[in-house]
């Protein structure tokens, strides 16, 4: 993890102008947080947040290897390169943490969410939600006489976009999972 | 390797021993009980009962520090637990290893708010590199192992495990070493890309200035060798922070003193001059760099340390290595001495003189009248009279004194300064001094205080002539917390809030009602008798030396300024601190 690589023969010149060049421009990066399936873990990695004063945008968090014992958390936060850096750096501190991976740096990840949205509404307003899910792709998974229950999978903007959509019409309840993400391509 | 079958409480002895514990510090209450019936019985392991359980931690703290080994304590839980944590986050902050031990209510009870149960594994988690709740018997002696190996790997740490009672009491089956290889295995070899660039940048540097830090120390005995080596080859100055003090003797001509913000004129001004600035296990704490952005301006900045995190965490590093300080230093030194030892000695030469132009300032003269002792005079004949004893280490508390003692006296060789640098715990050095005694019984252990801090554990005198341990607790007495007053005078309008100790306790007296001897001492003329008195006693000592009440600590760099902007002894003080310094601590 050298910061730098200074090529054979180097010029002194060179040799001054070695600082990474740090942004100050604020990014949101998806971080893939493998780490032992134990009491407390969960705690650990939100503390660090917490103690730290670092933002969590969203956070999933379940088992992906039983016989291993091993939990994928995906967070998604947002800071300066140097904070985000800094924040991989302190996870990887955490004994109980096995891999830190910035998905965001690592290239171009698949991000899904799975939202929930309860809908009120009577006559055409019911015919115009079913629309929309259409267009979305959410599927109905509840239905009364004056509701509606979607299930809509998705990156966050396109739910948030059905959101945006579902509000005026009578948005009545919503439940976001938070992001799962993998990076693409190759093992 | 046969598993034995034995109680949780014996496990815990045992793993102890199998780990080379001789020395456990610690108070014992309800959750610990059967433990300690298992200390009882076996003639291993000495316990010291100390008389408060922040007394324990810093006691193992101070083990630790003293002697690269791994610092124990044990208490019970609930307050127990509670009052450890101090000692806990100091030990963090300063990156020592030491295991502490916490008796736990029984599992079944847990979550209940029984008698004396806290909530111990989350109130320690962010102040313990790693803590372990154990509910199973058959997992205590692994999770201990675990424990010692997690202490010591890496970035050392303090770690804690609890222990509920019902675990004590039941039977399981003992393992002697981990039972699997730990997951936890830090990077010690540090990248040859970074180390080559090093290399280059060494070659090259025409004002160069290695900033070590405590992560030497912590490397152990090899690393603060290789430190020696590679800085009598070179010929390049050296500075420390406060933590690393030793690990290049204070005697050797390249020693140009501490910096930070009571560190050397000459040190910092090379701080802020240098072109290349090679960080050895440091971190850029902010007592160090003062404000970031006038920061050593113009210096190429590399930085050896062993945890990824202390990595352009303060201060935009451009020659990052990541590992183990001795690992480094040897593959440097191999990679410097294999490409010919090449440095820029004509341009460093001339480095030299402008240090020694700086030296000449003579940042910590003072003047000693016949009528008061100046608290800089006390520890110069402090350090007069006892430079010469290999076997003399130094715990110190926090405030003025410390500073002083940090600038006054010389350490010639690691493990013999313990200090608390990051947390700053008041407190600190006494029941330090005693876990510094326990590993050396035979040294010279000081312990430089101010009145206010050494009252905030007085109460381990007690523990000190339990164990006939000879602490020499030598007080710099001004009557006010010292520190405290001098921010006052700089930053608050000479307002002196609540900074006067006022119903100071007669220390002599003090010494006497715990059975030890205590020694006054407030005439200049009397002072070099009375401290060989303190050092020829055997026995612990109370020194209370009376000094100049009104004393200020310098240099100085004031909060907000950069390290070419000192306050110098005599400054004034008045408007030195602008309003943007004045929110920093």
């Amino acid at each position: 993890m050298s910061a730098l690589k200074i090529k054979k023969g180097a010029t002194s010149h060179s040799a001054y102008n070695l600082r990474p060049n740090f942004s100050d421009v604020e990014e949101r990066h998806t971080l893939a947080v493998l780490v032992e399936n134990e009491p407390g873990v969960l705690a650990r990695v939100i503390g660090l947040f917490a103690g730290r004063g670092y933002n969590i945008e969203s956070l999933t968090v379940a088992e992906v290897d039983h016989t291993g014992h091993q939990s994928r958390i995906t967070i998604v936060t947002i800071g300066t390169p140097q904070t985000i850096n800094q924040i991989c750096a302190q996870l990887g501190r955490i004994v109980t943490v096995h891999e830190v991976h910035d998905l965001t740096v690592e290239g171009r990840a698949v991000e899904r969410e799975l939202a929930l949205f309860k809908v009120a509404g009577k006559g055409d307003d019911r015919m115009e939600m079913l629309r929309l899910a259409d267009v979305f792709r959410a599927n109905v998974v509840d239905s009364t006489l004056e509701s509606f229950t979607f299930e809509i999978t998705g990156t966050s903007e396109k739910i948030d976009a059905f959101a945006d959509l579902m509000r005026p019409i009578g948005l009545v309840e919503m439940a976001r999972t938070g992001i799962a993400a993998l990076s693409r391509g190759e093992v | 390797m046969s598993a034995k079958t034995m109680t949780g409480a014996k496990m815990v002895v045992q793993a102890l021993i199998d780990q080379g514990v001789d020395t456990v510090f610690g108070y014992p209450g309800g959750a610990v009980l059967p433990i300690y019936d298992e200390i009882f019985q076996q003639n291993s392991i000495k316990h010291i009962l100390v008389r408060h359980e922040q007394g324990a931690v810093h006691a193992a703290e101070g083990y630790a520090r003293s002697t690269g080994k791994v610092g124990v304590a044990l208490v019970t839980s609930g307050p127990g637990a509670t009052n450890a944590v101090t000692g806990l986050t100091d030990a963090l902050m300063d990156s020592i290893p030491i295991i502490v031990l916490t008796g736990q209510v029984p599992t079944f009870m847990i979550g209940s708010d029984a008698f004396q149960e806290a909530d111990t594994v989350g109130i320690t988690r962010p102040c313990t590199k790693h803590n372990w709740l154990v509910k199973e018997t058959d997992q205590l002696s692994g999770v201990i192992h675990e424990a010692f190996h997690v202490a010591t790997s890496g970035r050392p740490g303090p770690v804690l495990v609890d222990i509920p009672k019902d675990v004590q009491f039941a039977s399981g089956s003992y393992n002697k070493a981990q039972p699997a290889k730990s997951h936890y295995q830090p990077q010690v070899k540090g990248d040859i890309d970074g180390i080559t660039d090093l290399v280059t940048a060494i070659e090259k540097a025409k004002k160069p200035l290695f900033y070590t830090g405590g992560g030497v120390i912590n490397s152990g005995p090899a690393a603060s060798q290789l430190l020696r080596e590679l800085v009598e080859a070179t010929g390049f100055p050296i500075t420390s922070t406060l933590m690393g003090l030793g690990a290049y003797p204070a005697s050797g001509d390249k020693w140009i003193g501490m910096l930070g913000m009571h560190g050397l004129y000459e040190a910092n001004m090379a701080m802020h001059d240098c072109d290349l600035m090679i960080n050895i296990g440091a971190r850029f704490d902010d007592r160090i760099t003062g404000v970031i952005e006038k920061f050593s301006p113009n210096s190429i900045k590399a930085h050896i340390d062993i945890d990824p995190s202390s990595i352009n965490k303060v201060i935009r590093t451009d020659i990052a290595i990541i590992g183990d300080v001795a690992h480094v230093l040897e593959d440097l030194l191999k990679v410097w001495k294999s490409r010919g030892r090449k440095t820029n000695a004509e341009k460093v030469g001339k480095w030299w003189d402008e240090i020694t132009t700086w030296k000449k300032i003579n940042c910590l003269a003072y003047t000693q009248d016949k009528k008061t002792i100046k608290p800089q005079h006390a520890l110069a004949r402090l350090e007069a009279l006892t430079k010469d004893r290999k076997d003399r280490y130094i715990t110190t508390e926090v405030g003025q004194h410390q500073m002083w003692a940090a600038q006054y006296l010389g350490f010639e060789d690691p493990n013999h300064w313990m200090t608390s640098g990051g947390l700053g715990t008041m407190g600190y050095g006494h029941p330090a001094s005693i876990g510094v005694q326990m590993a050396h019984p035979d040294a010279l252990v000081i312990n430089i205080a101010g009145e206010a801090s050494w009252l905030m554990n007085m109460q381990e005198m007690g523990t000190a002539v339990q164990y006939r341990l000879p602490v020499k607790q030598f007080i710099l007495n001004n009557e006010r917390l010292g520190m405290v007053r001098q921010w006052q005078e700089l930053l608050h309008g000479e307002r002196y809030s609540s900074s006067w100790s006022e119903s100071l306790p007669d220390f002599v007296k003090l010494a006497e009602a715990f059975g030890a001897k205590g020694i006054l001492c407030s005439d200049p003329a009397d002072l070099d008798d009375a401290i060989m008195e303190m050092i020829n006693h055997d026995g612990p000592v109370i020194f209370d030396c009376l000094v100049e009440k009104h004393e200020n600590c310098f240099p100085m760099i004031p909060s907000g300024k950069a390290h070419n902007d000192m306050l110098l002894g005599d400054a004034d003080t008045q408007g030195v601190i602008d309003a943007k310094g004045s929110v920093l601590v």
